[in-house]
């Protein structure tokens, strides 16, 4: 039941971690909030959370991808480029 | 023609590393430092991949010239959907002395040994800012080239091409075979995941050394030293312009 979900969940921690080790406060502020936000929500049964929740995990991990991509985008601009 | 693109990607220092010059002043600290792939290699890898999915091209073949580690360099184009890697094994006193010149003439070799349709490179490195790979592959090549590209569009056998100059924007088409160099906003390069990485694994990445292809490594040129930028000398107030004045004779500059 929880099964198919289960290993979703469990790709999901491990993309966050695997982009978590760039983040600009240090990878180990972000795996200790990572570890606290899944074991937060470890008694969530109803498959419908999970999936929402799932969804919020997969939101974070764009809004990860953004923010290391912006930073590069501005660290070259500011070097190669006069304004 | 192939629709084969090869795509140069060069191992360096992350750009978010504070760099460190080494006491002996013959270079740059590298042990123990991040390391990744140049950010223009990867909008030159992204426009590559792009182009393949667009079905404009057959197959992008990353490259790499470095020691061990810059398989991981070859690893992370592969993740962002390259085809299959070439690691041209450069390590030890020649990868310290590894210019554009070199790596233009192994660029070459392969481009006729792949009969790679184009080739896509980062309009420079991060490290070294020579800004000379590029050009020179393509001389070495007679092929025409797109340097600065900000946008790129293949039109049957031609190449629609806008450069990034100075006074603006240069539309050109050149011929295919072509050297195309990337600036920063031709692309948004994608984040390799881990998933992709994964699948990465699977593709295959061959080790040649410079010798096999006929190329010649030795430097022309011989670094002597390596400094840090002077200290920027902290700025004096002044009250009136008569001090400023005084102040700048003092100086000299007056």
């Amino acid at each position: 039941m929880a099964n198919p979900l289960r290993s979703e969940v469990f790709r999901l921690y491990k993309n966050l971690l695997y982009l978590g080790r760039e983040y600009p406060k240090g990878g180990d502020y972000f795996r200790d909030r990572l570890r606290a936000a899944f074991a937060r929500n470890k008694a969530v049964e109803d498959p419908e959370q999970i999936k929402a929740l799932i969804a919020r995990g997969e939101y974070v991990a764009r809004e990860l991808e953004a923010l290391y991509y912006l930073r590069k985008y501005r660290a070259m601009k500011k070097r190669y480029y006069e304004d | 023609m192939s629709g084969r693109v090869l795509v140069g990607v060069k191992r360096v220092i992350d750009y978010a590393v504070k760099i460190r010059v080494k006491p002996d002043n013959t270079g740059v600290v590298t042990d123990g430092v991040k390391h990744s792939m140049n950010p223009f290699c990867e909008i030159a890898v992204e426009e590559a991949v792009k182009l393949k999915e667009k079905k404009l091209i057959k197959e992008v073949v990353a490259v790499s010239c470095g020691p061990q580690q810059s398989q991981e360099t070859i690893r992370t184009a592969l993740a962002m959907g390259a085809d299959r890697g070439i690691h041209v094994d450069v390590s030890g006193k020649d990868y310290e002395n590894l210019g554009p010149l070199q790596v233009s003439k192994i660029l070459a070799a392969l481009a006729k040994q792949e009969d790679a349709q184009l080739i896509l490179l980062g309009k420079q490195a991060i490290d070294d800012d020579c800004n000379q790979t590029g050009q020179m592959t393509a001389a070495l090549l007679d092929w025409p080239q797109g340097t600065f590209a900000s946008e790129v569009s293949l039109e049957g056998d031609k190449i629609n091409l806008v450069r990034e100059i100075d006074g603006g924007l240069e539309h050109i088409k050149i011929n295919t075979p072509a050297v195309i160099t990337a600036d920063l906003r031709l692309n948004t390069p994608r984040y390799a995941t881990l998933p992709n990485i994964m699948k990465a694994k699977k593709k295959k990445i061959v080790t040649v050394k410079p010798a096999d292809l006929g190329v010649d490594v030795t430097s022309r040129l011989e670094v002597l030293k390596v400094e840090e930028p002077p200290q920027r000398q902290a700025g004096m107030k002044v009250e009136t312009v008569e001090d400023l004045v005084v102040k700048l004779k003092e100086a000299g500059r007056v």
